[in-house]
C-alpha cells in the first residue's frame, strides 16, 4: 500500500516535470535548440506568483493579490519573458548569422539569461525558500487508502489537457504544420511558403505558458517557492526529456512521469539523498545504450514532431 | 603581500588551469558542460590521499592528475559517440552524477565535506597556472594543436585526410579532464576544506562561459577569460552595493533581505554573455585578431630593423 502511494506520488510529481519537459522538447524539436532559460523561467514564474500574492504589484501600484489573478499575472509575465529572450537569442542570430548558426550560440546566450534572471531573483528576493500561502481548495481524496491531494490531481489534469491540446495543435492546425514542417526542413518550409519569422515566436510563447504553469502548479502543491527552484526541477525535466527522445512530446511525457516515479521510488528505498545520482545515472545510461530515447527519433534536428 | 590579494591570486590560478580545462575540449568542437564533476574529482582525490593516508602535496596533485586524466578517458570513449546537443547533456549528467555519489559515500564525508591537513600557499597554484599555461600553448602549436582545429573546423575533411578525429577528441577532453583534477587539487590544498556542494552546476556553467567569452580559436581567450571573470568582482566591489540597494527598493518592501553579493558576479557574466553572443559569437579574442595583432608588430620589426641597418 505504502509502495502505491509512492507510486502515485511519482506520477503527481512527475507531472511538473512533464509539462517542463515538453517545454524543453518542443524548442529542441522545431528549433534544435536546448532553451536552458526554461527552468528560469519556470522558476520566474512561481516566484511571481508568491510576490503577488503577498506583496502586490511592484512599486505599491496595488493591494496583494488573490492567487487566481496572480497567477494570470505571472503567467503574463513568463510569457513576456519567454519571448524577451526570444529577441535577444534565437531571432537575433537567425537573422544576423543565418543557417550558419551553429546551435551552441543560442544554446549559451540562454545560459547568460539562465543567470541574469537567477540571479537577479537572488538579489531582489534573497536566496532562502519562501512560504506560498496554502490554497482554500487544498484538501486530500482518500481513494481506497491512497491519499491523493487535490493541488497535485489538478496539476496532473492540467498537464495532461495541456500536452493534448499541444499534440492537437501541431497535428491538426494550421500553425501546427507550420511548426512541423520548421522542424522537418527550415529552408524548404520557407521556400513553401512557412513563414517562420512569425511561428518561431509562437514556440516561445507555448514555452512562456508552459513553464508558467508549471511554476505554479508547483508552488501551489508545494507551498514553497526559491530561486534554486528552477534548477531542480529543470535539472529533472531535461533528463526526462532524454529519456523520452529528444524532440518527442509523447516521449517527454514518459520521460517526465519515469523520473518521477524513479524519484520516489528512490526516496522509498535509499533516501532522498540518492535521488540526485539515481535520475542522473538514468539520463547518463539512457546517452549510452540508446541516444535517441525511449520514443525519439534517430537523427535530432530533422523530422521530429 | 595581505591575504586578500593572495586570496584572489589562488581564485585566479584555478580558474585559469580549470579554462584550460575546457578549453581542450571546445578547441577539438565539443561542449563541455561538465567542469565541476572533474574538478570534484580531483579535489576529492587529494582531500582523501591527504587526510587518509598523511600523502604531501608531491604526491597527492600528481594522483589528481591521474584520476581525473583516467576518469575523463573512460569517460570519453563512450560519451564522445554522441554530438552536439547529446554531449552537452551527457556531460552535465556526468558531473551531476559525480557531485551525487560524493555527496552519499561516507568515506569522502558526505553532505559535511572534508577537511584537507596539508596546506599550500599561493605560489604554488600561481606556478601550475603559469605551467599550464606554457603547456596548452606549446599544445597548439604541434601537429596534435593542428589536428584539434582541424577537428573543430571540419571533422569529416579531417577525418578523410587520416587523422583520428575521435582519437584526437577523446585525447583533448582527458587532458583537459586531467587539468581540471589538477585544478580540483589546488582547491582542496588551498582552501583546506571540500565540499561536494561547492563544484555544483553553476561552476560548471561559470567556466565554460569564460572560455567561450575569452574565445576559442586561440590558447589566449581562456587566459584572458578567466582573467576578467576573477579580477571584474573586485574591480566593482564598491560599486555593486549602492546599486544592489537601488535594485532592492525597485521590486517592492525588501530592505530587509540581504542579498549575496556574489549574485553579482553572474549578472554581469549573463549580461556579458548575452551581448557577446549577439555582437561576437566566437569570442572576444579571435584568430584574426591575433593575426593582425601580430603582423602589425612584425611590420614594426621589420621598419625597426631596416631603419638601424
Amino acid at each position: 500500500m505504502l509502495l502505491l502511494q509512492q507510486l502515485s506520488n511519482g506520477v503527481m510529481l512527475g507531472s511538473v516535470y512533464v509539462t517542463v519537459a515538453v517545454a524543453f522538447t518542443l524548442t529542441i524539436g522545431v528549433l534544435n535548440f536546448l532553451n536552458f532559460t526554461i527552468p528560469t523561467l519556470f522558476m520566474l514564474s512561481g516566484m511571481a506568483a508568491w510576490a503577488l500574492t503577498k506583496w502586490g504589484l511592484p512599486f505599491g501600484l496595488s493591494a496583494p493579490l488573490p492567487w487566481p489573478v496572480a497567477l494570470l499575472i505571472a503567467i503574463v509575465v513568463t510569457i513576456a519573458a519567454s519571448l524577451l529572450v526570444e529577441r535577444f537569442t534565437f531571432r537575433y542570430m537567425k537573422t544576423k548569422y543565418g543557417d550558419a548558426t551553429e546551435h551552441a550560440i543560442p544554446l549559451v546566450s540562454s545560459l547568460g539569461f539562465l543567470l541574469i534572471t537567477e540571479n537577479m531573483i537572488r538579489i531582489g528576493y534573497g536566496t532562502d525558500p519562501q512560504r506560498m500561502a496554502a490554497v482554500s481548495w487544498d484538501t486530500t481524496i482518500d481513494l481506497g487508502g491512497i491519499l491523493l491531494r487535490v493541488p497535485q490531481l489538478t496539476s496532473l489534469v492540467v498537464a495532461f489537457v495541456i500536452v493534448a491540446g499541444l499534440n492537437w495543435v501541431l497535428k491538426q492546425s494550421r500553425v501546427g504544420r507550420g511548426l512541423r514542417a520548421i522542424a522537418e526542413n527550415p529552408d524548404a518550409a520557407n521556400i513553401l511558403g512557412v513563414d517562420s519569422k512569425r511561428l518561431v515566436p509562437v514556440i516561445f510563447m507555448l514555452t512562456g505558458l508552459l513553464c508558467g504553469l508549471a511554476g505554479i502548479l508547483f508552488a501551489l502543491n508545494y507551498g514553497e517557492v526559491s530561486p534554486g527552484m528552477g534548477e531542480e526541477i529543470g535539472s529533472k525535466a531535461i533528463a526526462g526529456m532524454v529519456i523520452g527522445g529528444l524532440g518527442s512530446i509523447w516521449g517527454a511525457v514518459l520521460g517526465g512521469l519515469l523520473i518521477g516515479i524513479a524519484e520516489m521510488l528512490t526516496i522509498h528505498f535509499f533516501g532522498a539523498d540518492t535521488v540526485q545520482v539515481v535520475v542522473w545515472g538514468l539520463l547518463l545510461l539512457a546517452l549510452f545504450v540508446r541516444p535517441q530515447g525511449l520514443l525519439g527519433h534517430h537523427s535530432i534536428g530533422k523530422g521530429k514532431l | 603581500m595581505s591575504g586578500y590579494w593572495t586570496g584572489i591570486l589562488t581564485i585566479l590560478a584555478i580558474n585559469i588551469i580549470m579554462a584550460y580545462a575546457i578549453f581542450l575540449p571546445v578547441a577539438t568542437g565539443q561542449l563541455n558542460l561538465g567542469g565541476a564533476g572533474f574538478q570534484a574529482l580531483g579535489a576529492y582525490t587529494a582531500a582523501y590521499l591527504s587526510a587518509n593516508y598523511g600523502l604531501t602535496v608531491w604526491t597527492t596533485i600528481p594522483a589528481s592528475i591521474l584520476v581525473g586524466g583516467a576518469v575523463g578517458v573512460a569517460i570519453a570513449l563512450p560519451l564522445l559517440r554522441t554530438k552536439g546537443v547529446y554531449l552537452v547533456l551527457a556531460t552535465f549528467a556526468l558531473a551531476e552524477v559525480i557531485g551525487g555519489a560524493i555527496l552519499n559515500t561516507e568515506a569522502l564525508g558526505g553532505a559535511m565535506g572534508m577537511s584537507v591537513p596539508d596546506y599550500v600557499d599561493y605560489p604554488v597554484p600561481m606556478w601550475s597556472a603559469l605551467i599550464v599555461t606554457l603547456l596548452c600553448f606549446y599544445l597548439m602549436t604541434t601537429r596534435f594543436g593542428l589536428a584539434m582545429r582541424a577537428a573543430h573546423d571540419d571533422d569529416v575533411v579531417t577525418d578523410l585526410l587520416g587523422v583520428s578525429v575521435r582519437g584526437v577528441r577523446v585525447s583533448a577532453f582527458a587532458i583537459g579532464a586531467a587539468l581540471a583534477g589538477l585544478a580540483g587539487a589546488l582547491y582542496a590544498h588551498s582552501y583546506s576544506f571540500v565540499e561536494s556542494q561547492s563544484f555544483n552546476a553553476t561552476l560548471s556553467i561559470y567556466v565554460l562561459l569564460y572560455v567561450l567569452l575569452g574565445g576559442t580559436q586561440t590558447p589566449l581567450g581562456p587566459l584572458v577569460g578567466a582573467v576578467f571573470f576573477t579580477l571584474l568582482p573586485e574591480v566593482l566591489r564598491s560599486v555593486l552595493p549602492e546599486f544592489k540597494g537601488w535594485i532592492a527598493t525597485a521590486f517592492g518592501e525588501s530592505g530587509s533581505i540581504s542579498p549575496p553579493d556574489e549574485s553579482w558576479r553572474f549578472v554581469i557574466l549573463g549580461v556579458l554573455t548575452v551581448l557577446m553572443m549577439m555582437f561576437r559569437p566566437e569570442g572576444l579574442i579571435t584568430r584574426t585578431m591575433v593575426a593582425r595583432v601580430h603582423s602589425r608588430f612584425a611590420r614594426r620589426r621589420r621598419l625597426v630593423r631596416e631603419v638601424t641597418a
